[in-house]
């Protein structure tokens, strides 16, 4: 049903929003422990990190049907196959 | 591009402000008790110069960038207003655009054309060929006597040239045979002189008449050579013309001139000859003088030696020591006679010695004279072997003349016996004609009283066959009208079948459910076209059904109504977002839309459309009229104008809602169809 499409889309985008936002705090935490003597830089730019990332996701995911595809023939490719057909 | 230069700008101006931010700082708080005054000054400076310098390199970077991709600084004259005079100040005109391909459809459709033209020219053509036909007979004589005159022509023509260069030919080789006498004659007087010259019994006074006489014979001579010299090559020179004439004779193939021709080369032949001859007798003549001019100079060395002895000896004497002979004194004489009797010892001493080596010489001169004889026999051995060869030819020729001319003959004679069996044949067919020509007539007056006996009988038959007919075409009609009272009745009844069919199919049509879809019809149209199967309007709407609705069944249009209400919020939703806008923050732009935009849920659809009510909402809330309406048609055209996302959310139920609406319609008309063949077919009673 297309009318399902959206909401499906909808799920994943907030599924992974999820996932990316807990990984990228966790890695922050991480190398804030490990690299950067317990600043909150690492911490928020991990989470800015991981919440952009799922947005790019999510944005990518909706558009998906409006990319275009496109393919580059030579003209003369063209004039020979409308010739021999 | 745009975005790309305030971006530029932006990081510019950071970096800036950056960097001077950093240098303000530290300078600040170490300064501030002595430049507060100077400070505010020198900050307005300094940000006036970074305002400068950021515009400035804003420019300069735009313009570089312009210069090196021409497609930005398209859009920047598009965009940007009198940027385009400016980019032609610093970088000059514009590069032109790429010329489109479009060179290679012209010469497709010329290769296309070409191939129709020739065939085009190849049909013509062969239209024209069958058009040929035999030329008529006097344009066939005119043309044979034009063809008889030219060749008359040239042969006069060539005749003439012939006896012009004949004759011109003849009188110079007389000339020269003349010229080469003359230089006999002269050689031989050149001789005689010569022989008398060196004969000493003449008186003194006379020989010097005599050498005189020797010195004009030699003079002519030389003449005489010189001019038969030239009238030699004179002579040559007209025999090649003469020659090149009778090539030419020869070549241009008239039969006539043949005998012309052959006399003429016998003519050159015999003067070549003739030539030849005298030139030879001249040779001859010369080499005989040359002994004698030999023998003469031998003979006045000697004589000029004896004479130098004796002026030796007594040297008073003088020439002519014969007239002296009584003035001499004995010594003299004795010394005189002394010195003879030496010189008769010498002599007889060289006549020895000479008679030995006489043969040694002999010899010698024999082998010499040999081999001038060789080389005299092979050159006249040749050049009679040339004449020979000639001679031959000329005969050979004569001889294939005389040939041809019997074959001529001949043919002519053939010839005139098949004229004359052609004509005798011509004369017995005319007369066999003749006389068939005569039976026709004497039969035609027979002929018109059979036909008019047989007349009579066709009419006779005639009428006959005329009842007949008649009867027979009574029969069949009765025989007709039963047959069509049997087909109406079958008719009739397969009108029933059909109607009860459909029917059974329009049934099929309720087993919807509130959610699912129908049974398959498949069983339904099954039936059908098996009764219908002669049907064909039934069995074509039958096929015209669509495949789902076969296979799978059909929502009812309960269900779709319902499915229709989530449609319109989800596409309320998403009515901004389309190609162009899609990104997140248009989502919730649009979600937001949905949210704050107030409407009533249904409006009256107008009669027509008019672009603005193209719009989502609109076209929503005309949907839901119809729809609340059962106009479920009506819906389905109006939810098909949507675009963009609302379009893609209510893909699937346009569709089934199109299903539904195809199959519902196929139906109505078969039952129609049902219906009005169930009409027909209903007799009155």
């Amino acid at each position: 049903m297309s009318e399902k499409e959206l909401g499906q889309k909808w799920d994943r985008c907030l599924a992974d929003c999820a996932v990316k936002f807990g990984t990228g705090l966790g890695l922050g935490i991480v190398f804030s422990v490990v690299f950067f003597k317990r600043r909150t830089w690492p911490i928020v730019f991990g989470t800015g990190l991981g919440l952009g990332m799922a947005y790019s996701n999510c944005q990518n995911d909706l558009r998906s049907r409006y990319v275009l595809h496109s393919k580059y023939f030579s003209f003369e490719q063209k004039l020979e196959a409308f010739a021999s057909s | 591009c745009c975005s790309a230069c305030e971006i530029m700008i932006c990081l510019f101006v950071s970096l800036q402000q950056c960097v001077w931010g950093k240098v303000k700082a530290h300078p600040l708080q170490h300064c501030r008790r002595y430049t507060t005054a100077g400070d505010s000054g020198s900050n307005a400076g300094k940000i006036v110069a970074a305002s400068l310098l950021t515009v400035g390199g804003g420019l300069g970077s735009t313009i570089l960038y312009a210069k090196w991709d021409p497609k930005f600084r398209a859009n920047i004259e598009k965009s940007v207003p009198y940027s385009d005079q400016l980019f032609e100040m610093a970088l000059g005109p514009p590069p032109p655009p790429l010329v489109p391909l479009q060179k290679k459809p012209v010469r497709v459709t010329i290769t296309f054309t070409f191939p129709l033209s020739v065939f085009d020219a190849c049909l013509h053509k062969d239209h024209h060929e069958p058009a040929l036909k035999e030329r008529p007979a006097e344009e066939v004589s005119a043309r044979l006597a034009q063809q008889d005159k030219v060749e008359q022509d040239a042969l006069a023509a060539l005749t003439a040239g012939l006896e012009e260069s004949l004759g011109s030919s003849a009188k110079t080789t007389l000339q020269a045979i003349g010229a080469q006498e003359a230089v006999l004659t002269a050689i031989a007087t050149h001789t005689n002189k010569l022989k008398e010259a060196m004969d000493s019994q003449t008186p003194p006074d006379e020989k010097s008449t005599q050498w005189k006489a020797l010195n004009e014979a030699l003079s002519d001579r030389t003449r005489a050579m010189e001019e038969a010299e030239e009238a030699l090559l004179k002579a040559k020179g007209e025999l090649e013309i003469l020659r090149g004439v009778i090539n030419s004779a020869k070549q241009s193939k008239i039969d006539a001139a043949r005998p012309q021709i052959l006399a003429a080369e016998e003519n050159l032949h015999s003067m070549i000859v003739d030539l030849d001859k005298v030139v030879t007798k001249v040779q001859t003549a010369q080499t005989e003088a040359k002994i004698m001019s030999q023998y003469s100079e031998l003979v006045n060395e000697a004589k000029a030696q004896f004479q130098q002895e004796l002026a030796n000896i007594t040297p008073e004497i003088q020439a002519n020591w014969k007239g002296l002979s009584g003035k001499l004194s004995a010594d003299d004489l004795n010394s005189l006679i002394a010195h003879a009797h030496r010189r008769i010892d010498q002599l007889n001493r060289e006549l020895a010695e000479q008679r030995v080596r006489e043969q040694i010489h002999i010899e010698v001169a024999l082998e010499q004279q040999k081999l001038e004889d060789q080389k005299a026999l092979e050159r006249a051995v040749a050049s009679a072997l040339e004449h020979r060869r000639e001679d031959m030819r000329l005969e050979q020729e004569k001889k294939v003349q005389e040939v041809r001319e019997v074959m001529e003959a001949e043919m002519r004679t053939q010839l005139r016996r098949q004229a004359a069996a052609h004509t005798d044949h011509l004369r017995d067919v005319l007369k066999v004609q003749e006389q068939e020509l005569h039976e026709e007539i004497m039969n035609s007056k027979m002929m018109e009283q059979e036909t008019h006996y047989r007349r009579l009988t066709q009419e006779q038959l005639d009428t006959f066959t005329l009842d007949m007919n008649a009867a027979y075409a009574r029969l069949k009609g009765i025989e007709e009208a039963i047959d069509s009272h049997v087909i109406a009745e079958e008719e009739a009844r397969k009108a029933h079948q059909l109607w009860l069919s459909v029917e059974a199919l329009n049934y099929t049509l309720k087993s919807a459910g509130a959610d699912s879809p129908t049974e398959p019809l498949e069983g339904a149209v099954g039936v059908i076209k098996e009764n219908c199967a002669e049907n064909e309007f039934a069995q074509a709407l039958a096929s015209a059904l669509p495949e789902e609705s076969l296979s799978r069944g059909i929502y009812g249009e309960a269900s779709l109504r319902a499915r229709f209400y989530d449609i319109r919020r989800l596409a309320r939703r998403v009515a901004l977002i389309d190609e162009t806008r899609n990104s997140l923050y248009q989502y919730f732009l649009s979600y937001l839309q949905s949210i704050l935009l107030f409407e009533r849920e249904q409006v009256a659809p107008p009669a027509k459309l008019a672009p603005e009510d193209l719009d989502t909402f609109r076209l929503l809330a005309y949907a839901t009229y119809s729809i609340e309406r059962g106009d479920l048609e009506l819906a389905a055209k109006f939810v098909n104008q949507l675009r963009g996302a609302s379009q893609r959310v209510a893909q699937d139920w346009l569709k089934e809602a199109r299903l539904t609406l195809e199959t519902k319609q196929v139906i109505s008309l078969l039952l129609a169809y049902a219906n009005a063949v169930g009409l027909g077919t209903t007799q009155a009673p």
